[in-house]
């Protein structure tokens, strides 16, 4: 156990020296926000009704960004062959950087909703549906982008296709992301989240090791 | 020789189209120490990944110690610029697991322990191996895998290196070390020649 919070204590720590990155994503993610309301034009009614869709694609694309860096620095540095001679199986230290992952670039997103929530005008009930439902999705969104970053690993141009891989993994969870957030809507949506992302949670750690051992070889 | 430590056996290896080597076997028991020489690219870091079970082998077995019972030293030395010597070192002896010396003792050990608040990504290359090295003994492992240990180490440091692996041998350790160096070591190392496959 406690090798497994010294690894995330480890990306925490890394995450912070590095303070930019973190900050960026979220400033990537309010940017997109300030720049809809100029593509639709000010209509308010009208951006009140994206506005659930709109925040999904902006914590999407700014997750995308941070994912590259998930596994290419610790393979770089050769962190990731000596993790296979570590205590610790590699799918408990993927487990591990991946609730570390989930810290550093999606609870920041949640942390800043309240910003886009008043640039698109939402109300009060939208905006905590859209965050209930940014909290059921973004683990499946990590375990996901995870297995993609892990798959390209050992590609010098990893960073784009990643994301072209995961793209279709990723489409289900936009769908009940937003489809939770709808005011007529029940409960389904919602609970079908959580039931992705817990299913991600234990999956993308198996994966993810899986697709790392076949790219060291 | 009682049983060995580790042990491979017709060991055939391929690295992208290339066969590197075939029908190689070995077996390295408790206290023994083997030299792995050879020319550039003859594939003596192959080996050592093979031995630690990263890249499975064309034919032939490695039986014996596993991964987790292994210290690798390669080229790459697994730390992270932005953390602190210490935090470095304290991380792998937590990933390591086991017994083995506190990372403030192990720095002393190599020869940095006043570099220890100071973040790794200043550190000389020598610094790094030797940050590396006091990897080994932060948590006992029984088989060490060194490839090209002396690599940027200064005189006195290739000293330390040997006395390192002198106390593992006495204490029942094994390493297999890759190196085109003669390490001064206290008792006399085997030696396999690697030669390439024609």
């Amino acid at each position: 156990m406690s090798a497994f919070l010294a690894v995330i204590g480890r990306e925490l720590r890394l995450a912070v020296r590095a303070g930019g990155e973190a900050l960026t994503l979220v400033l990537f993610f309010v940017m997109v926000g300030v720049i809809v309301p100029f593509a639709i034009g000010p209509d308010r009614p009208q951006l009140m009704r994206l506005s659930t869709g709109i925040v999904w694609i902006a914590a999407f694309l700014s997750m995308l960004l941070g994912l590259d860096r998930l596994f290419r620095a610790d393979d770089e540095d050769g962190s990731l062959l000596l993790f296979t001679t570590s205590a610790l199986p590699l799918e408990a230290i993927v487990a591990a950087k991946l609730i570390a992952h989930w810290l550093v670039t999606a609870l920041p997103l949640l942390l800043a909703t309240p910003i886009l929530a008043l640039l698109l005008s939402m109300t009060m009930e939208q905006w905590t549906k859209t965050l209930l439902a940014l909290l059921c999705g973004t683990p499946a969104l990590t375990g996901f982008g995870a297995i993609g970053a892990a798959v390209t690993v050992g590609l010098r141009r990893g960073g784009l296709i990643a994301p072209v891989l995961i793209l279709p993994l990723a489409i289900p969870v936009m769908i009940f992301g937003v489809g939770s957030a709808d005011p007529l809507a029940g409960n389904g949506a919602t609970l079908f989240l959580i039931a992705l992302s817990l299913v991600v949670a234990v999956f993308a750690p198996f994966a993810a090791a899986l697709a790392l051992r076949s790219a060291s070889e | 020789m009682e049983t060995p430590v580790l042990s491979a056996e017709g060991l055939a290896v391929m690295r992208g189209e290339k066969l590197l080597f075939s029908g190689l076997g070995f077996a390295v028991g408790a206290g023994e120490a083997l030299l792995v020489r050879g020319p550039n690219g003859v594939g003596k870091s192959t080996l050592l990944l093979t031995l630690l079970r990263v890249v499975r082998p064309l034919a032939g077995a490695v039986s014996g110690l596993g991964p987790t019972e292994m210290h690798h030293i390669g080229y790459q030395h697994g730390l992270k610029g932005r953390l602190s010597v210490i935090e470095n070192l304290r991380f792998w002896k937590q990933l390591g697991g086991g017994t083995g010396l506190a990372p403030e003792a192990a720095l002393a050990e190599v020869g940095i322990a006043a570099l220890s608040p100071l973040e790794a990504g200043f550190l000389s290359s020598g610094q790094l191996r030797r940050l590396s090295l006091a990897r080994l003994l932060v948590s006992e492992r029984a088989l060490w895998l060194l490839d090209e240990p002396s690599a940027a180490l200064d005189t006195e440091g290739e000293a330390l290196l040997g006395r390192l692996i002198d106390r593992h041998r006495e204490s029942g350790g094994a390493a297999i070390i890759a190196t085109h160096h003669d390490l001064p070591l206290a008792v006399a190392p085997r030696t396999l020649v690697l030669v390439a496959a024609s």
